[in-house]
């Protein structure tokens, strides 16, 4: 099979369980919209302040709830030896992290399209500067969690308390994945100061570690 | 061996007896920041320090992936191990020489602060991996990690600069040249904590080799045991 079947095939089996469970989603959403009252609990922001803090109130929402999905992602190749029987298989490594990658991606995009309204009414948000730059701040940053994400649960497989390790290995990497994603993201809501430094800098971000993680994955993959 | 050991270790503490009166009486004090510049032969040694070591977990990180040598991974190790020590020096002196310089603790606009306090978590997160790892392919994994780690530094420092743009922080003299009288003592202070951080690597390597030679021999007599 080429690449592509084969990074095809694993993702569509990924949706279709996902689809006919729904775990990580909801589990997902509802994370997330806990945060998004709480946090509107916790500040009760006017319009003004609302632009300032929503950036990194919205990411870190994301943030935390992604990890409940990124968490998922191995967990199900455990159960009757997927995993081991995919190393034994003659297909490559990469197509397998890729198609997990995407599939991330893809519950996270879900996710960040049903939670933005729900920000927008609760923290009453109106951005100042040029909306459509949210786009390309969203696909890059989604990436930017999911593709480290993906690669960091891999390796923390075979770890005692598998799940705390996750975010306590992707928090540290991440920090200036989330400081260009938060701060892009003020920059369009307050429209004070351009956001593209920002973007270009996720988008080094993303394209440093896409290639780190393909080039190490399959070393990963057989250690574990 | 541990007679090497025993010169190093005296070395280092004439070394560092000599730094430590140069920095408190010999050096000349700073005109505006006064007494508490001296912390400055510190933090700046203990910085230097650190990133050597994580330099050199960097490279025996990638060494060990690809020629799969113990010894190499024992070397990672143990210079994150000793790396994190001597950060966690320049994080904790860093704010002490900054409240009465600046009038603040911590800016996070500074870019040398803040992308060290990053390197530290990063470094944390390594020991956390290795320590909470279970299976026998933990070198692998802290390997892959260290590399991931080291990819991140220039993005973090590029990171905090653009965010140094848009939050005012304390002007630092960057630029200005340092006393000679100062610059001299540092380079003592610098090669005395060069051979601390020699000494205490060198021992830990050693207790890290014995430690899992017990490791397999206790593994291998409990095999033996099994099969009697």
């Amino acid at each position: 099979m080429s690449f592509f079947a084969i990074t095809r095939a694993t993702l569509e089996k990924d949706i279709r369980l996902e689809w006919r469970s729904k775990d990580a989603v909801n589990a997902m959403l509802f994370f997330a919209l806990l945060v998004v009252v709480i946090f509107s609990f916790a500040f009760d922001p006017t319009a003004e302040e609302s632009r300032r803090i929503a950036g990194g109130l919205i990411w870190v929402a994301f943030l935390f709830a992604a990890v409940v999905a990124l968490n998922q992602t191995w967990a199900r190749e455990l159960r009757n030896q997927v995993l081991d029987a995919y190393r034994v298989s003659p297909a490559p490594a990469n197509p397998l992290f890729l198609a997990k990658a995407l599939g991330n991606f893809i519950f996270v995009a879900i996710l960040e399209a049903l939670m933005t309204p729900l920000f927008i009414v609760f923290f009453k948000l109106r951005a100042l500067g040029e909306t459509w730059d949210l786009l390309p701040i969203a696909l890059l940053g989604t990436w930017a969690l999911v593709v480290n994400g993906t690669f960091f649960a891999a390796m923390s497989l075979r770890t005692r308390s598998r799940e705390i390790m996750l975010p306590l290995l992707l928090f540290p990497i991440s920090v200036p994945a989330l400081l260009g994603m938060v701060n892009a993201t003020s920059a369009v809501l307050s429209g004070e100061y351009s956001p593209r430094v920002w973007i270009a800098l996720l988008l080094a971000y993303d394209v440093v570690f896409t290639i780190a993680c393909l080039y190490l994955f399959e070393t990963v993959l057989e250690a574990e | 061996m541990k007679r090497g050991i025993s010169i190093l270790a005296v070395v280092t503490a004439l070394l560092l007896s000599f730094a430590l009166y140069e920095a408190l009486i010999g050096a000349p004090t700073e005109r505006t920041m006064g007494d508490v510049q001296r912390i400055f032969y510190y933090h700046v040694p203990s910085a230097w320090t650190a990133f050597l070591l994580f330099l050199i977990n960097f490279i025996a990180s990638i060494v060990y992936l690809i020629r799969r040598n113990p010894k190499t991974d024992i070397l990672a190790l143990v210079s994150a191990e000793v790396g994190v020590v001597f950060c966690t020096v320049v994080i904790v002196t860093g704010p002490i020489w900054a409240r009465p310089v600046w009038g603040i603790w911590w800016a996070a606009g500074d870019i040398r602060l803040t992308t060290t306090l990053v390197l530290w978590l990063i470094y944390i997160s390594y020991l956390v991996l290795r320590r909470f790892s279970t299976s026998g392919q933990t070198p692998v994994i802290a390997a892959v990690l260290a590399i991931f780690g080291a990819l991140d530094v220039p993005l973090v420092y590029f990171s905090i600069w653009f965010f140094r743009t848009q939050h005012p922080s304390p002007v630092i003299g960057g630029g200005g040249s340092l006393d000679p009288r100062m610059a001299h003592v540092l380079l003592i202070n610098w090669a005395a904590f060069l051979c601390l951080a020699w000494l205490v690597s060198w021992t830990r390597y050693r207790l890290e080799v014995v430690k899992r030679e017990v490791e397999e021999a206790q593994a291998l007599e409990s095999l033996l045991e099994g099969s009697r």
